[in-house]
């Protein structure tokens, strides 16, 4: 098979692509923009194909488990930096390049016009993306994650002005603090195991020294808070829907993607590293991922509640999404995290079209500004300073009827795109949402399932997920339906929307995509259960990461005969 | 020896989260530098038997090749990473702190007029 015969050298092209496409751009004058938009089109069309090689790779029918084992510098592991690939990897990869060509696609039609070098910094972000989604070393994932944080920064400063530059800094400086808890973290873990890879860390920690087993929770927990900021756990999460909303559309859909990260490398490392079969520390914070993530959803539950522009809106969504996966992650059941691998992409999906949206209705709301005038004044929309409605925007008796006229195509497309949002984020039926919340619930009732689950009970923290998970989504449907509500039921007077195609086109392909996540909810459930499995399972990765040989070679040859000669 | 780093540590990351927390721009830079040396050095404490002092850091002929004899290479590889990163980052964060402060007129972290603003003359 091809795919066979191209690995595991393909496993490098989701990181080498953007870089060699972004340091090509980099050469390139600023006036050469639609050359660049081309360019950072097809190579994250390019990327997206690669990644989806490497999904059907890594999930081949015959196999129990294949993993894609890459050793960077031709050293064993542990000596050597190794980048793995499993199913989870690879499901993440291909989300990153399905919101990352929506997109870049998006920008295409004014956004990346609004400052310089947005495309470079746009393929630095996806290279530190699917550099932090490959790696197996932690110190290795540090220095991806800087990558992929330093190109955010650029990001959310695209288009420059006053909010934004105001968030920037806010981002920047609780990033710098979060980079340092990593550092420490990562240190710690070193100190006390003598190894950064992930694989051989989860085959020291049950070994260490009863007198140093608290030390090493303390550094899990410092290097956990890391990731926590970045996966927005409450209260760790203040910053991000200021910076959030303040970014353009598509940097902002891009974002989405970002609190994702931290949700992958918690799941990633704390399967890892304290799976039951990790002894003294086995299933070590468990309780404070299931409570936080519940703070958090009940949070984001009600920042949506309390929010009237749909950035906010979205940026909240994004909160409360990834709190319920941290408190599913929490759990540790296989069931359970099949069901969250499976809301994920596609409450990714809806969010990033949802921040896309967000931008058109705000335009046309607003005449074709990115910003009303009030909303300059940091003023509520909607609502003037003695909390009365507008005028022009009542929703009373005296409003005229609406017979007889035809919607406009492109309001059309922009009132479905949101109602699909809103399905979507809320989990109400038919949608993607709905059959991701569905799962997880059935997990919670049925831990072992259906069938041999008779008499097993969720216990206190099951129970209050499941009631959050219901009261959050009617919460998320009120606030939802409320602004649909105010922009497209209260604005008859309103001109039709002016919408390009680059821009109409990535929405649709986004929604389009959670549909198809919905039809194909029986074969994709069927992937995410084998992800899940193989995540509460450690043994596989270890096993394909520790004894992966190095390539025999004329390098090779000659440090094993000097190791001989060595005394 | 340990002392004396652990004292600089520990007076290093508490003025830096002290002037983390500070209204100003200049304070926070200020702070999230001491913070990154704080940093620093701690990696450097973390070999893997403890603190080496008074061990070769390169090899040497003669010294048998293993960590009782020589300093651990790790944590001054990660360390110099780390140095480099946090440089850059630093320099990044002090480019939007000027475009901050151009744009609002105060150096005031949240760039709006609180109690004790001090406006650009």
């Amino acid at each position: 098979m091809s795919i066979s015969a191209l690995m595991p050298h393909l496993m490098l092209a989701p990181i080498a692509l953007p870089l060699f496409t972004g340091a090509l751009m980099l050469l390139m004058r600023e006036e050469q923009q639609r050359l660049k938009l081309a360019l950072n089109v097809l190579s994250t069309a390019l990327g997206l194909l690669v990644a989806l090689a490497l999904l059907q790779w890594s999930h081949q029918p015959g196999a129990s488990s294949s993993m894609g084992v890459y050793l960077a510098a031709n050293w064993q592991a542990p000596f050597g930096i190794v980048l793995a690939l499993d199913r989870l990897s690879a499901m993440m990869l291909v989300l990153t390049s399905l919101v990352a060509l929506a997109a870049s696609v998006f920008a295409g039609a004014r956004w990346h016009r609004a400052g310089v070098h947005f495309h470079p910094l746009f393929q630095f972000q996806l290279m530190g993306l699917a550099g932090a989604f490959l790696t197996a070393d932690l110190f290795n994932l540090f220095v991806f994650f800087e990558i992929m944080l330093a190109a955010s920064y650029g990001l959310l400063l695209h288009g420059s002005g006053r909010s934004r530059v105001q968030a920037g800094l806010h981002y920047i400086a609780i990033n710098l603090a979060a980079s340092s808890l990593f550092l420490v973290g990562v240190s710690m873990l070193y100190g006390i195991t003598g190894t950064l890879n992930m694989a051989d860390l989860a085959q020291t920690i049950p070994l260490v020294a009863a007198a140093d087993r608290g030390l090493l929770h303390a550094a899990a927990a410092i290097l956990a808070t890391a990731f926590l900021i970045k996966a927005a756990m409450w209260p760790l999460n203040f910053w991000l829907v200021p910076a959030y909303s303040a970014a353009t559309a598509p940097v902002g859909a891009l974002f989405a993607l970002m609190t994702k990260v931290g949700v992958y490398t918690i799941l990633r490392l704390w399967t890892l590293l304290f799976s039951s079969e990790a002894g003294a520390s086995a299933l070590f914070g468990s309780l404070w991922l299931i409570v936080g993530g519940m703070l958090t959803m009940a949070f984001g539950a009600l920042g949506m509640l309390g929010s009237q522009r749909l950035s906010h809106l979205a940026g909240f969504a994004a909160i409360l999404s990834s709190g319920t996966l941290l408190a599913a992650a929490g759990f540790g059941q296989n069931l359970l995290t099949a069901g969250l691998l499976y809301y994920l992409p596609s409450s990714t999906l809806a969010i990033s079209a949802l921040f896309l949206t967000a931008d058109l209705i705000d335009r046309w709301r607003n005449d074709g500004a990115s910003y009303a005038p009030f909303e300059q004044r940091d003023k509520a929309p909607f609502l003037n300073a003695e909390l009365v409605p507008t005028e022009g925007l009542n929703l009373d008796k005296d409003e005229e009827a609406l017979i007889g006229r035809v919607i406009p195509a492109a309001a059309a497309l922009l009132g479905l795109a949101f109602l699909v949002c809103t399905l979507v984020i809320a989990g109400l039926p038919p949608l993607s949402g709905f059959v991701g919340k569905f799962a997880m619930l059935n997990a919670l009732l049925n831990p072992l399932g259906l069938a041999s689950s008779a008499g097993a009970q969720p216990g206190a923290p099951g129970w209050a997920l499941f009631a959050l998970m219901i009261a959050t989504g009617l919460l998320a449907l009120i606030a939802l339906t409320r602004a649909g509500i105010r922009h497209f039921w209260a604005t008859h007077d309103r001109v039709a929307p002016q919408l390009r195609w680059l821009e109409g086109l990535p929405i649709a392909a986004l929604l389009a995509l959670c549909i198809a996540l919905t039809v194909l909810a029986g074969p994709v459930m069927q992937f995410t259960q084998a992800t899940a499995d193989a995540l509460h399972a450690p043994g596989t990765y270890i096993r394909a990461v520790m004894q992966a040989q190095p390539v025999p070679g004329a390098a090779a040859q000659s440090r094993a005969d000097q190791s001989k000669d060595g005394p | 020896m340990e002392i004396v780093l652990v004292i600089a540590i520990g007076v290093l990351t508490g003025s830096g989260v002290w002037l983390l927390l500070r209204p100003r721009t200049f304070q926070v830079i200020m702070g999230l530098s001491l913070l990154s040396y704080a940093v620093n050095l701690f990696i450097f404490s973390m070999g893997r038997l403890g603190l080496a002092i008074d061990k070769e850091p390169v090899l040497r002929p003669g010294l048998p090749h293993d960590l009782a004899h020589y300093a651990d290479p790790m944590p001054q590889a990660l360390v110099l990473t780390a140095i480099v990163i946090g440089f850059a980052m630093t320099a990044l964060f002090l480019v939007v702190l000027l475009a901050s402060r151009g744009m609002s007129g105060t150096d005031h972290v949240d760039g709006s007029s609180a109690r004790d603003v001090q406006e650009m003359p």
